[in-house]
């Protein structure tokens, strides 16, 4: 995973709440068997409208999500943070994510910053003001700024960190493999098996 | 220390307690696998030259896309095909352990877990699904997970996780007659909110939950996400082991008496604290609809959708607004008025035995209504195959439904059973989300029962409006 340390790009005001996954990709674009490649399902149904926000071409190369709360909420489906991605976000900034979501974000190097109702609006504000206006999220000091807009966003302190390192999940625990055999070794032998 | 019900099977399968902000290291006692969520993760062990560690503790099965028609024939559609094909391969290649199409234990993954008796109290069970939490109503510990999980357990049969806040959802009194787990459930989304369990896990609790049966402490337990809860949980008690004991999976003999002796020490000790609690009382419960594109958005069937403009809170306005519009309601129109083109009865929320028949029991003898398409999907293929030796397939076919294979089907459109643009649909299901079931669809969830006196009147109906 590449590290996240700080980014400014573009922010795009999606002046939504509860985005689910089935909004932000399709059920029908996860039989793909691939990780990339989903940019063009991201917000499918949505695209359709003239009116959809990333359907102004000064957002083509946006890079930050600010939207309503309950983002993400629904769905496992890791394509959503995948098709976030491939569209090229790097952040997304809302008052509240659904934890799977959130969860799946931290795996795949996609930043969610949640702020306040009040910083969401007032970044909306910002952008409606000045479709293009770009926004710096920085994750060591966890601030975000947007023009006169100075305001601190949270982030799960681990996830933090692997997000700064880059770190990859499973080799950090390949290094515990001792303790998970030893956790085997006491399971309770009458536990179920998948095999006969 | 008092202990809640989920913190007992936490501390159970601590691996590796984490330091300072780590996340524990917790132990999977199972985990499912479908053709959707793990392509990626099968790839991303390959790449790494990894095996899956457990695979007897690892079982997969074919659901999300596959078709409901025609399975004995290739599927259709060659993208959903190359999905299925890599899940056999994978699988063939790394040792799981699979149900495919044709198998009798072939269905939904929440539907086939507790079907087999691997699904058992105490467990931890993960699943690249969020309806994972439907396992929570036998104690156990079951959330959905992402890809890059899927390939975490793949390779560790651990995850790094940090505990859940614990939230009591306590029901007291008896649920009135015609009051399903369904309708209950859907209530206390509606109270909460779709954000309200982020965070926590759910134990519910109460009265009303302990004379529930397993498929329908099932359903509540499901749409625990829809609350926003990773997992929903219910102590295991008589029922739960009633329900167990004899299933090909279930411990048997003396390890019956000893997994019996350890179940029974599950449930949250008095005295135990919840970080929060929200409580119910069954007694005021009636049959409950959903009426807008989220499945917070429900009232009573009894009464009219409601106005954007009477909510105080600007956000659930401008949701409602868009809401309305896209369902294409008017304010103050009763529900009992909304009529339907579609009716689907099944999914993991309410495709099992017991739901069929409760569906099953007031299509009795009847037909559909003029126009209305109804399809009934077995949750799983032993689902279908209990249906047809107790006749029920007959009731449908002969009330004008559609009997079909099992699987995921019109609860999420990715096989070829989809409402078409602007298609009205009453469903057992659990998401009621823009183009859930097909783009342009619209979605009123439902229990069984409300949806089989949809079927037979054409308008939102419950078994009542039926002289029943």
């Amino acid at each position: 995973m590449e590290a996240f340390i700080t980014h400014t790009g573009i922010g795009a005001p999606l002046r939504r709440s509860n985005v689910d996954t089935d909004q932000i990709i399709p059920a029908e674009y996860l039989k793909r068997i691939t990780r990339h490649g989903y940019e063009d399902a991201l917000f499918k149904a949505w695209r359709d409208d003239e009116s959809f926000v990333l359907n102004h071409p000064i957002y083509k190369t946006a890079t930050v999500l600010v939207a309503g709360p309950e983002f993400g909420t629904g769905s496992s489906r890791e394509h959503a943070v995948w098709a976030l991605m491939d569209y090229g976000f790097k952040v997304v900034i809302s008052p509240r994510f659904a934890d799977i979501f959130r969860g799946n974000s931290g795996k795949g190097g996609l930043l969610t910053a949640q702020v306040t109702d009040e910083v969401t609006e007032q970044l909306w504000a910002y952008l409606e003001a000045d479709p293009g206006a770009k926004i710096t999220v920085d994750l060591p000091s966890q601030q975000i700024t947007a023009g006169e807009i100075v305001a601190s966003f949270e982030i799960d302190p681990y996830v933090k960190w692997r997000l700064l390192e880059g770190l990859d999940d499973i080799g950090i625990t390949m290094q515990q493999l001792d303790q998970i055999d030893t956790f085997e070794q006491n399971r309770a032998s009458w536990r179920p098996k998948t095999t006969a | 220390m008092a202990k809640t019900l989920s913190e007992k099977v936490w501390d159970a399968h601590v691996v590796a307690e984490g330091e300072g902000n780590s996340p524990d290291l917790l132990y999977v006692d199972l985990h499912l696998v479908h053709e959707v969520t793990s392509p990626q993760a099968f790839d991303g062990l390959r790449t790494a030259g990894r095996k899956v560690r457990r695979p007897d503790l690892t079982v997969a099965t074919e659901d999300h896309n596959v078709p409901t028609l025609n399975i004995d024939k290739p599927i259709a559609d060659p993208i959903s095909r190359a999905q299925v094909e890599a899940l056999r391969k994978n699988c063939d290649e790394f040792g799981v352990p699979r149900y495919s199409l044709g198998h009798a234990e072939q269905g939904i993954v929440h539907v086939v877990g507790p079907q087999t008796g691997l699904t058992q109290p105490g467990m931890t069970i993960v699943c690249g699904d969020s309806h994972t939490s439907t396992h929570g109503a036998f104690g156990a510990l079951a959330f959905g997970i992402g890809t890059s999980e899927v390939e975490h357990v793949l390779a560790t049969q651990t995850l790094p996780l940090k505990k859940f806040k614990t939230m009591a959802v306590t029901v007291n009194n008896k649920l009135p007659d015609g009051v399903t787990a369904k309708d209950l459930i859907l209530t206390i989304i509606a109270k909460i909110g779709t954000g309200g369990g982020q965070g926590y896990v759910l134990e519910y609790r109460g009265e009303a939950v302990r004379n529930l049966s397993m498929e329908g402490r099932m359903t509540m337990c499901n749409m625990s996400i829809e609350g926003g809860a990773r997992a929903g949980m219910i102590a295991p008690d008589e029922t739960t082991f009633a329900y167990i004991e004899g299933r090909d999976r279930a411990p048997k003999g003396k390890d019956w008496e000893k997994a019996l002796e350890y179940w029974r020490t599950l449930p949250t000790d008095d005295g135990a604290t919840f970080d929060h609690e929200v409580i119910l009382d069954a007694a005021t419960l009636s049959p409950f609809v959903t009426w807008g594109t989220n499945p917070g958005q429900g009232v009573p069937l009894s009464a009219a959708v409601p106005d954007p403009a009477q909510f105080s809170d600007p956000v659930e306005r401008t949701a409602a607004e868009r809401a309305l519009q896209y369902m294409d309601l008017q304010p103050g129109t009763k529900l009992k008025d909304v009529f339907v083109d579609t009716v689907f009865l099944g999914s993991c929320t309410n495709g099992r035995i017991e739901d069929l028949r409760a569906a099953a029991e007031i299509i009795k003898g009847k037909k559909l209504a003029n126009n209305l398409k109804m399809i009934v999907v077995p949750g799983s293929a032993r689902v279908r195959l209990q249906a047809e030796a107790e006749g029920l397939d007959q009731v449908f076919l002969g009330a004008g439904a559609e009997w079909r294979s099992a699987g995921c089907s019109m609860c999420l459109g990715m096989n070829p059973d989809k409402l078409s643009r602007g298609e009205r649909a009453a469903s057992t299901s659990n998401r009621n989300f823009e183009g859930r079931q097909g783009p342009g669809g619209r979605t009123h969830l439902v229990s069984p029962q409300v949806a089989a006196a949809t079927a037979i009147l054409g308008h939102l109906a419950e078994p009542k409006d039926l002289g029943m």
